[in-house]
């Protein structure tokens, strides 16, 4: 059994299954903190899957992205705190 | 020998992340489920990244993974953070077992200060709960 096959059939699978768990979540939660914190966890396992491809397809050029994603999970989640603190101020 | 690292390293690492994610499902609470999201980012994704260094084994390669590695490490916990002071100040619901409260009686909603020591401002900790989007 090959890198590639172990991979595709068994590594694949989980992260997948972890993608659809998580995004249960983001449909499913009760406050906007939920849906961010579940997006962020989406971007975060993205990052995995773009991992486990370059292996696959021996090209280590997709890391490049893979640091992207980290740059883009901070970025909306920090964003998105600010939002909601600041709403909350003018709320009032 | 090497392919047996990567695939131990891998395993481990995907498995870690399907915990965080059942367990995204399964927690009660908007905090709880905040702290659960730094445990995939550092070590799910460590060591995921880590099995690509030993498997590529080249100088560039290496670099750029554990700049990722150090990266996401710091950084989502630093968003885990802010999320969950923006969740508090918004008054976002408490699980109904949650004990310890310890910002309770400690941030000033007229300043708007987050004070580390107990104050006795009238902020009530949010156990009356209604949405604040449907307001």
């Amino acid at each position: 059994m090959s890198i590639a096959d172990y991979y595709n059939f068994v590594i694949i699978p989980i992260l997948g299954l972890s993608v659809i768990l998580v995004f249960i979540r983001f449909l499913r939660g009760p406050s906007i903190a939920d849906r961010v914190i579940s997006l962020d966890m989406l971007i975060l396992m993205a990052i995995g899957i773009v991992v486990i491809y370059s292996i696959i397809h021996n090209q280590s050029t997709f890391l490049d992205i893979a640091m992207l994603f980290a740059l883009i999970a901070f970025l909306g989640t920090v964003a998105f705190a600010y939002y909601l603190e600041e709403r909350r101020k003018r709320d009032e | 020998m090497n392919e047996i690292i990567v695939m131990i390293l891998t395993t481990i690492g995907a498995l870690f992340v399907l915990s965080t994610a059942l367990a995204m499902v399964r927690k009660r609470d908007v905090y709880l489920r905040i702290n659960v999201t730094t445990k995939t980012a550092t070590l799910g994704l460590g060591l995921i990244l880590g099995a690509a260094m030993f498997y590529f084994n080249e100088y560039s390669v290496t670099t750029r993974v554990l700049a990722t590695i150090i990266f996401v490490g710091l950084t989502a916990p630093i968003g885990g953070h802010m999320l969950a002071r923006a969740a508090y100040i918004n008054k976002t619901e408490k699980w109904e077992g949650m004990k310890i409260d310890d910002l309770a009686g400690q941030y000033d909603p007229k300043k708007d200060i987050l004070h580390s020591e107990d104050m006795n401002t009238k902020f009530e900790p949010p156990t009356d709960y209604d949405q604040p989007s449907t307001k």
